[in-house]
């Protein structure tokens, strides 16, 4: 293996790689569009993969709602479709009791599920939207974007149920000219004044939409007149926990605090992100693989069409090679030439086609940019998938080359050199 | 130098097999200069390619340098023949991507001598050619005549025992081929063995002695009176 590593042997190769310039060309096109093809579906794969994650981002993953429905099992002298409210006293107790939970948000809305939204004044101009009491916990579940120069709920606002409220950036579009300030400013809100604290970007996930308003839990509380009862509780598992058994656990606790038979599946309702993600997650791992089954074959194609033009070469160097054996070369000699040829140009049409594929990548990244419309973030790829594949494609390339490596060391010089 | 005892050759041609060295004895001293002649298909090829190790006969013995050459595998052959020998072919075969002297330095390559010897080496064999100032050129920017003079440079750049030229004036006008034999003398002259494989009798006779070749056998074998090739120059 010795003559790896010498200058002549490159030196010959080198030489006979420029007198060769055409299937060279065609040789490295082959390799470097497969490896091209390749960065690029990988690349994309990875582009589609970020975006749908960054659209979930806002959202902790291991995230559950809860709410209450009516009992379909009697237990207890109760009789069934009595109906469960969740309350404070649900979300303390679960706090204390369940070791999983990370965060628990209690929610009350109105304008949602048959309640009546609530009336927003500004000036001349009115409208009805959802309303939401919100601890400033449900920052962290779900981050609310806030424009500059406002800010969300804290606990301050709970603590004193101060008359803020955070707007939509509908709401804001729809009630303030262009340019016009509106946090510090006071709005009605069924008829009570409130301080604008904030307006919120738009979410992807969640139903708040854009034209929802966040009032102070306590505030709401007060004002809707809702005692200790909540609307639902959001909840997010500790980052080692699985939510779906955090899920169970949670129902299982409150059945037993409510006295509702253990197999009632219909008094307490929920729903957890955990599956949507997962859903997603097994789309993005089809895509991947489909990505690599597809970026593979045509890898393979690739190193194909080298182990051909290379094989079509030894045919017309025949003449040469047995030169080369009469002057001395032994098979070995002739074999590793042919081999290491066949290696290099894998090797630099590979490169070149991990170079053109990133660019390209950095150009797609750079031209779509934050564009929400278009479902590609960020698109790189893995070194480690990129070197994993150059090292196959050079390996690739190894065997490929044995078969011209060998069919040169089967031409019997004195068939190579016999006049025609 | 070469010594050649009872050597039998046959090519199988599908059901047939074609004898084509019938029992050759043969050998040369140092410092000869032979002519194999021979028309076409009375073995003289088949002689001269047995041997350059390049094929191998079927029965008898082959000593070269006092070597017995026998069984090799590829690999050793490859060894023996660039230490031992020489080639000069009809059509030349220079590597046409390569420089004279590149071509020269071939046969050095194989023996993994180091790039300025090599160089040096060649260029001197070049310039024994007289083709030092082609040093740069592609076969494809010399003459005929040029490219034999190369691939003579390069048959003696690995400093061989002995030189198999087959038919080396074949492709050549006569005038050319006198200056090619030229050259080939006076190597002759410096001590160098040399075998001529041809079927012109004005290039045997610038040799020292000639064979006779006929149907695989030898059927005259005599010394002759060298003719100076440099008088026709």
């Amino acid at each position: 293996m010795k003559f790896i590593f010498e200058r002549d042997t490159w030196q010959e190769i080198y030489g006979a790689i420029r007198k060769n310039k055409i299937r060279t060309i065609i040789t490295v096109i082959g390799v470097t569009w497969g490896v091209f093809l390749f960065v690029f579906l990988l690349g994309m794969a990875k582009g589609l993969d970020n975006s749908f994650r960054s659209q979930f981002n806002d959202f902790a993953t291991n995230t559950m709602f809860l709410w209450g429905q009516q009992t379909s099992i009697p237990n207890k002298g109760f009789k069934r479709g009595r109906r469960m409210q969740l309350t404070l006293d649900d979300v303390q107790a679960l706090e204390s009791k369940v070791e999983d939970i990370e965060y628990i948000a209690p929610r009350n809305v109105t304008g949602q599920w048959g309640t009546p939204p609530g009336q927003f004044v500004k000036g001349s101009k009115s409208g009805a939207f959802k309303i939401f009491g919100d601890y400033p916990t449900i920052d962290k579940v779900s981050k609310k974007k806030i424009f500059d120069g406002g800010r969300f709920i804290n606990e301050e606002d709970i603590k004193y149920e101060r008359k803020v409220c955070v707007i939509g950036e509908d709401i804001y579009k729809q009630f303030y000219d262009k340019d016009e300030e509106a946090v510090g400013g006071y709005v009605r809100i069924n008829g009570i004044y409130f301080k604008v604290i904030g307006v919120y970007k738009p979410t992807q996930t969640g139903f708040e939409g854009d034209d929802s308003i966040f009032l102070p839990f306590t505030t709401f509380q007060t004002i809707f007149n809702q005692g200790k009862n909540i609307s639902w509780m959001v909840i997010t598992a500790k980052a080692d926990k699985n939510i779906v058994n955090t899920e169970a656990t949670i129902k299982s606790t409150l059945k037993r605090m409510h006295n509702v038979h253990p197999d009632d599946t219909q008094a307490f309702g929920s729903f957890n992100l955990g599956e949507e993600v997962a859903k997603v997650n097994g789309f993005l791992s089809g895509m991947r693989l489909i990505t690599y089954i597809v970026g593979i074959a045509t890898l393979i194609a690739g190193v194909i069409a080298i182990g051909n033009v290379l094989l079509i070469t030894v045919k017309e160097r025949t003449r040469e090679i047995g030169v080369r054996r009469a002057l001395g070369a032994t098979p070995a000699e002739v074999r590793g030439q042919i081999m290491l040829e066949s290696i290099l140009l894998t090797f630099v049409a590979g490169l070149l086609g991990f170079i053109f594929g990133t660019l390209l990548l950095w150009g797609i990244s750079t031209i779509v940019g934050d564009n929400n419309d278009i479902p590609i973030l960020n698109p790189t790829v893995d070194f480690l998938a990129v070197g994993g594949a150059l090292l196959s494609i050079v390996l690739l390339g190894t065997l490929i080359g044995l078969i011209p490596a060998q069919k040169a060391v089967s031409i019997r010089p004195i068939e190579a050199l016999r006049e025609e | 130098m070469i010594e050649i005892k009872d050597l039998h050759k046959s090519y199988k041609m599908g059901s047939n097999s074609l004898h084509v060295l019938k029992g050759i004895n043969f050998s040369v001293k140092e410092g000869e200069l032979v002519a194999i002649m021979g028309s076409s298909g009375s073995g003289k090829s088949t002689l001269l390619n047995i041997l350059g190790m390049l094929d191998e006969a079927d029965s008898g013995t082959y000593f070269l340098d006092n070597v017995p050459i026998k069984g090799l595998n590829e690999t050793k052959a490859a060894k023996y023949r660039n230490k031992f020998l020489g080639f000069v072919f009809q059509s030349f075969n220079l590597i046409n991507y390569k420089t004279a002297l590149e071509n020269v330095a071939l046969p050095l390559y194989y023996q993994r001598k180091n790039r300025k010897e090599r160089a040096e080496k060649a260029m001197d064999y070049l310039s024994k050619v007289g083709l030092a100032e082609w040093a740069t050129h592609l076969p494809s920017e010399l003459s005929g005549g040029q490219k034999q003079r190369v691939a003579i440079a390069r048959a003696l750049a690995a400093d061989p025992k002995v030189l198999l030229a087959d038919e080396p004036t074949g492709a050549l006008d006569s005038k050319t081929s006198y200056e090619v034999m030229d050259i080939i003398q006076t190597i002759n002259d410096e001590g160098k063995t040399i075998l001529v494989v041809t079927h012109e009798p004005d290039i045997a006779d610038m040799c020292k002695r000639i064979v006779h070749l006929k149907d695989g056998v030898i059927v005259e074998d005599k010394p002759v009176k060298q003719i100076r090739a440099s008088q026709y120059v």
